[in-house]
């Protein structure tokens, strides 16, 4: 048993991370913190998960969310995807392995990865509506958010969801409020099997060693960690039987990265179109400085006059 | 269970059958986890089903629903033949050794004594054969035709893995590995834990399920050992705490027996439970039923209770039958009911065949439902479209629903399946006007007593003497329930040289110390000991572990004597060592019995009494048979659910299970394969609790509908498509669902034919946030198991089509 | 082709000192000047969502969430406006020989020597450009910005979509931004163009100067 978190102290604890311990800001050029905090990561073993949601309902629970009963449309997924309330889904495969001829049924908690070059933020115009702390997380504020959807562009797993309602980005916090006074996200805190557990970043990945391990033993060759390096890591990680295979996994990216069109639109685009324009407006300023307003001459008046000729005044 | 929850990790092979724990118990199935990621265990699920657990399985095999016996039967088989057995403890802890009657015998399906016209057995040749001196004649080189190991091979040498898979559909090779992963632990140096639920209870056999199970662990050595056992999931967090109790209606607290008509007096009860030993120096524990009937009467009737008037056992209800959940509504049915109360109870969701529960409900002059939440049963008057289809205007039935407070709102304890009492504290207000069930019981107790008094009235005398001795009796505390389920000293308790060991007043430590002479009280044996002199233990929470092995000993109280693991003694061997270092648990030290645990047994009997570790039981061993204790055979058969695809394979003239009780008109709505050629069963989901968490908002959304699950074949041969609107039905009704279309579900080749199968989850009702669905007992069968009476909710036989309509 | 193809109804040359000439009607400077402000408020408000330093641009719009919600809504304002412009003004943009030749001598086009050029109609090939340009250009942003029009548009596109059609938008914003550099540069520095979309008149030099063929085909289709 990977050792449980404590339950807090019944007083008021100080937030272990705040303000002070941002290493990225969205659309604001910040001095990251001088000393990064360890890096915290949640570990999501695919293997343990037993598909329960008790992960899904312990979100709705800790934030407050409230989404609506839905229908059943033939799968177990409810709600069917990813949505403003809800920040965390249970995502189920069948999948029939052609070489053990078994039927295996993959059972992912879909979310917010946290990258640790995170799309979202790189995406976001609006300061500081996009931040990340120096232990990794990468936190939305709701108050500085404008709900443009371009973290919606930024996030290679395709997870931010905007509100209908208030018009806000949502995903999971990894529970940045609890996380801060030493707890663990709800999701962790609520699953039975330890399919989900927290920690540092180190620590979870020697423990998804040992689960390596361990699916190694029992035939699953390719099992390994995801920790996709296309996003400099994420501070969520998954631990997969085949994991030469994530797409198996409701179509976790293989290789996931920001998109290189976005790489583009808020890199080269955004320096390159303002010089372009930068260069137009002076290249006029420079042109009417050099050969002056091109005035009409009384000579042309004069032709005018000629040609409109045949009347007068 | 046998062993507990946390004993779980101490497993080798985890095999759950009859339940699928990841999805019904998840917090329990962490143990399962455990197991594997820190001992390498293997985990293999049988099921009709490729279910949650099995998707975290090492290894699954299908099987059709209510085909558990044969499967079970043939893994006996491959032990017996291969002889992968653990000899010793099968000599010494079990009856394998004993020698069976000559007039016993088995026959095409039959067990001698069979009367036909009242589907039961005469049970006498059902029996050891007895040496003059009283005792059980034993063949301890277990080579005599007629001792029971010999019988065994014998019975159990027809289940092939040829015949299994034709009965069952279980590929051969799946179910060979099924068997060899279960002989691999019959070694003494591994274990294997079974885990089961309601897959198995809820079959016209299910007791036979069972003990196929508590044969294999007994072949295999796991019973008594750690990550071993039989460990049967209960359901609810106090589901265990409610069968101790005594809820069913043939048992009173601590499985003593309700009195019934043919036992007129104390002794008459008495002298049928004296449980002689079968063998010498045997503790047959069952001899001191006396010590606690006494003591449990001496709570009911406090002083009235006396020697002089047989402690009150003349004032005792006497059952003429027992009056299981199937009897009392089918005389309901009949219109012999006047008032039904349920308390946390929801019947038209939870009994078989809906209609037949409408038809009941609506004879009643009055229903009163004790609940939390609104019910669907509160309602069942109620139109509610295709989903609860009535007549409101021709049910007079008058419905009262008092709300009860829910278990967070009060103090009081849980026992969970691991036999584990645990006190809870209240963590809220009571909700509204909602009150406590013991306050509302004691208000109506009191009121009533008051009218007899008044008016008087045929047992009235009964009423009066109930010894109602609380300190608010209009609300007694739960403290004081649980000092009375634990029972104390009356008189100062001496010993034999007549120094006092409990001063008069005090509460017992075990249940050791009651007597039957009206000295001690206790409602409920089993429990004395967890408010014993020394508090409420329910309260501990030391979650210290020296042993490592998931004792956790001063947590909490399990029953009984705050055992972890029963029958432990025999985690070591005749002679009192441990099998094996890696299985060391209780072990005889040279003065005592000793180890984490308390020794299930009296500490001091050296090795050398050979006296037997099933301290229960007359005859100090387990049974391999059962001799006549249950009604459908001393070994179990395989029968075929009343409602199947196909003839009993090897008994063609046998429908259903020869010895299980049909009412008259349930027999006749039975469907036939014909008609109905898809075998259904139904389950619960883990994102419900029930009926209950369907009106809770966050669990509507997570799982908001009710499905039919099916294989893709089956969609394909009835042209469904996946979400789409499909109609269900059985002999008896019809429900509406969504189609869930997977690849968990497969037709199975039975017999020879393609049999196909489909899932029906049971959470979901007419009340409540989520979608408004039938209740699926719409479809059930009324017919329960032939010992427990369970109603067969888990095989029986449908019909599916697609509902036209735009799908999902 | 017609001769009065190069004159727009409502054009009209009244002699004088000097000579005037009408050359946009007051609904077409209505429309014209609907089209500028949306044109200007979108490249302000879009500007302050594509770079994070032109972010405090937000604050004209009353901060970042009403710029991003007012943003699209300028958008169809000026995708309307401009159709309007372009059912009036199509015609007299369309390509000429005389177009391909006036391109070929920008150099005497940057130089102000005119006369080096030839006679043009009511809009010259720059003119021209920037009219085409524009109406790609404005039909590209509103498609990709219905797009990336989160608030009613967004479950009809993929992410992957959405990515390509944010980055079509903002090129094709900074593009039609430099279009429209040079546009009002070229108003300012050809003295007497602004009057057109003023008071809807020009003098008969700066039309004897720059749009000759314009003028004379009004004057012959007047006389």
């Amino acid at each position: 048993m990977f050792p449980p978190i404590a339950n807090p102290k019944a007083e008021a604890i100080t937030p272990k991370f705040g303000e002070q311990d941002l290493i990225r800001r969205s659309a604001s050029s910040i001095t990251p913190a001088a000393k990064r905090q360890t890096e915290v990561a949640k570990l999501i073993d695919v293997s343990k998960c037993i598909g329960c949601k008790a992960c899904q309902v312990a979100c709705l629970e800790w934030n407050n969310l409230i989404e609506e009963v839905g229908i059943n449309v033939g799968v177990y997924e409810n709600p069917h995807d990813l949505t403003p309330n809800t920040w965390t889904l249970m995502r189920y495969t069948e999948w029939e392995n052609p070489e053990s001829g078994n039927l295996e049924w993959l059972i992912r908690k879909d979310g917010c990865m946290h990258c640790e070059d995170p799309g979202c933020l790189k995406a976001c115009p609006a300061p500081g509506a996009i931040v990340q702390y120096s232990n990794g997380i990468v936190d939305f504020v709701k108050d500085n958010c404008i709900g443009c959807g371009y973290c919606v562009k930024g996030c290679p797993f395709n997870i931010p969801r905007i509100s209908k309602v208030d018009h806000k980005a949502y995903k999971c916090t990894l529970c940045s409020d609890r996380v801060a006074v030493g707890q663990g996200p709800a999701c962790q805190k609520a699953c039975p099997t330890q399919a989900i557990v927290f920690g540092t970043k180190d620590e979870m990945k020697q423990w998804a060693d040992k689960r390596i391990k361990d699916l190694k033993s029992r035939g699953y060759q390719n099992a390994g960690l995801y920790d996709p390096p296309g996003v400099g890591g994420t501070h969520v990680m998954y631990v997969l039987q085949h994991a030469d295979k994530p797409q198996l996994y409701a179509g976790l990216p293989d290789n996931p990265a920001i998109s290189p069109i976005v790489e583009l639109w808020k890199g080269l685009t955004k320096y390159a179109g303002l010089t372009a324009i930068g260069a137009f407006a002076a290249i006029g300023f420079l042109h009417h400085i050099v050969s002056g307003a091109n005035r009409v001459s009384d000579e042309d008046e004069r032709n005018a006059k000629r040609l409109a000729g045949g009347s007068t005044k | 269970m046998t062993n507990s929850w946390m004993d779980i990790g101490n497993a080798d092979v985890v095999w759950i059958m009859g339940g699928n724990a990841a999805e019904a118990h998840p917090c329990g199935f962490k143990w399962v986890t455990e197991a594997k990621h820190n001992r390498g265990a293997k985990l293999m699920v049988v099921d009709p089903r490729f279910t949650r657990s099995a998707a975290v399985a090492d290894h699954y095999s299908p099987l059709r629903a209510g085909t558990d016996v044969a499967f079970l039967s043939g893994v006996i088989n491959y032990l017996l033949t291969n002889d992968k057995i653990q000899k010793e403890y099968v000599k010494h802890y079990t009856n394998a050794s004993y020698i069976v009657r000559d007039d016993f015998d088995f026959n095409e399906g039959l067990f001698t004594g069979y009367n036909e016209g009242t589907r039961s057995y005469n049970r006498s040749s059902w029996e050891y054969v007895m040496e003059p001196d009283g005792f059980a004649k034993r063949d301890l080189t277990l080579s005599d035709p007629r001792c029971v190991y010999q019988l065994m091979k014998k019975h159990f040498s027809v289940y092939t893995p040829e015949v299994v898979e034709r009965i069952t559909g279980a590929p051969k090779d799946k179910f060979l590995k099924v068997a060899e992963w279960a002989a691999s632990t019959a070694t003494g140096d591994r274990s294997m834990t079974i885990m089961y639920a309601l897959g198995w209870t809820q079959h016209s056999h299910g007791a036979q399920n069972i003990r196929c199970a508590a044969m294999i662990q007994l072949l295999c050595g796991n019973v008594g050992i750690p990550g071993g056992g039989i460990n049967a999931l209960r359901g609810h967090s106090n589901v265990q705490g409610i069968t101790d109790i005594g809820t069913l209606t043939a048992s009173l607290p601590g499985y003593l027996a309700m009195p019934t008509d043919s036992e007129p007096t104390l002794d008459s009860h008495l002298v049928k439970r004296a449980f002689k030993p079968l063998q010498p120096d045997q503790t047959s524990y069952w001899q001191n039923y006396r010590k606690f009937y006494v003591s449990f009467l001496k709570s009911l009737y406090g002083p009235k209770a006396t020697p002089e008037n047989e402690f009150g056992y003349q004032w005792m209800p006497k059952l003429d039958i027992a009056y299981d959940v199937l009897r009392m509504f089918d005389v309901m049915h009949q219109g012999k009911t006047t008032g039904l109360f349920c308390q946390g109870f929801n019947p038209l969701m939870s009994v078989s065949h809906k209609a037949k529960t409408i038809a009941a409900l609506s004879k009643l002059k009055f229903l009163v439902s004790m609940d939390p939440i609104e019910t669907d049963t509160v309602r069942f008057w109620e139109n509610h479209g295709e989903y609860n289809n009535v007549d409101p205007t021709k049910i007079q039935t008058e419905v009262f629903m008092l709300p009860v407070t829910s278990f967070v709102e009060e103090d009081g304890s849980f026992t969970n399946s691991s036999r584990l009492i645990q006190w809870r504290w209240q963590a809220a207000d009571p909700y509204f006007e909602s009150k406590k069930d013991i306050e509302i019981l004691s208000d109506l107790f009191l009121r009533v007593r008051t009218l007899y008094e008044k008016e008087g009235g045929k047992g009235v005398e009964p009423l009066m003497a109930i010894d109602w001795n609380y300190k608010d009796p209009r609300h007694p505390s739960s403290d004081e329930l649980a000092k009375e389920l634990n029972g104390k000293a009356l008189v100062d308790l001496k010993d034999a040289e007549g120094k006092v060991v409990r001063a008069a007043g005090q509460q017992l430590a075990t249940f050791g110390e009651m007597r039957d002479d009206g000295s001690t009280d206790g409602v409920q044996w089993i429990y004395t000991g967890f408010y014993g002199p020394n508090g409420n233990f329910a309260q501990r929470r030391d979650n210290s572990d020296p042993s490592g092995l998931g004792v956790y000993a001063s947590w909490g109280f399990s029953w009984p004597a705050n055992r972890r693991i029963q029958y432990n003694r025999a985690s070591a061997d005749p002679e009192g060592k441990p099998w094996s270092e890696a299985k060391k648990y209780m072990f005889w030290n040279g003065q005592r019995w000793t180890g984490p645990d308390v020794p299930d047994y009296v500490p001091t009997i050296p090795p050398e009494r050979a006296v037997g570790p099933f301290i229960m039981n007359q005859e100090g061993v387990s049974r391999l048979f059962t001799r006549g204790f249950l009604a459908d055979g001393p070994f179990p058969v395989h029968y075929e659910p009343f409602e199947s695809p196909v003839a009993n394979p090897l008994y063609p003239k046998i429908k259903g299970n020869p010895a299980a009780r049909v009412f008259k008109n349930d027999m006749e709505v039975f469907g036939d394969a014909k008609d109905f050629p898809i075998v259904a069963t139904t389950y619960r989901l883990v994102e419900h609790f029930h009926y209950w968490t369907k009106s809770v908002h966050a669990n509507a959304v997570i799982q908001p509908e009710f499905f039919v699950e099916m294989s893709e074949e089956l969609a394909r041969e009835k042209s469904i498509r996946p979400g789409q609107m499909v109609r269900v039905w059985s002999n008896r009704g019809e429900v509406k669902g969504k189609a869930v279309v997977t690849k968990r579900l497969k037709p199975l080749k039975i017999d020879g034919k393609t049999v196909h199968s489909v899932g029906l989850p049971l959470n979901f009702g007419f009340i409540g946030e989520a979608k408004k669905a039938a209740p699926v007992n719409t479809l059930t069968p009324f017919v329960g198991d032939a010992n427990a009476q369970t109603p067969e909710f888990k095989a029986f036989l449908v019909n599916v089509e697609p509902v036209p309509g735009p799908v999902a | 082709m017609s001769r009065t193809f190069e004159v727009a109804p409502g054009d009209a040359v009244h002699p004088g000192d000097p000579v005037i000439v009408d050359r946009y009607t007051t609904g077409a400077r209505i429309n014209h000047w609907i089209t500028a402000a949306s044109l200007v408020l979108l490249a302000l408000s879009g500007l302050a969502l594509f770079h994070p330093r032109l972010f405090f641009l937000t604050s004209l719009f009353g901060g970042g969430s009403t710029t991003r919600m007012i943003h699209p809504w300028i958008g169809v304002v000026l995708f309307f406006s401009f159709l309007g412009l372009f059912f009036r003004f199509w015609k007299l943009n369309l390509w000429k020989r005389e177009d391909g030749t006036w391109m070929a001598r920008l150099r005497d086009v940057l130089t102000a020597h005119d006369e080096k050029l030839p006679e043009v109609g009511k809009y010259n090939a720059g003119q021209k450009l920037v009219f085409w340009l524009m109406s790609v250009l404005i039909i590209v942003l509103i498609a990709s910005g219905l797009v990336i029009w989160q608030e009613y548009f967004a479950q009809y596109t993929t992410v992957e979509q959405k990515r390509i059609a944010v980055l079509v938008h903002a090129i094709a914003a900074i593009v039609i931004i430099c279009v429209w550099i040079v546009h009002v540069y070229a108003a300012i520095w050809v003295r007497g163009t602004i009057s057109a979309m003023t008071r809807g008149k020009v003098t008969g030099g700066w039309a004897w100067r720059h749009h000759r063929r314009w003028l004379k085909e009004l004057v012959t289709g007047k006389t």
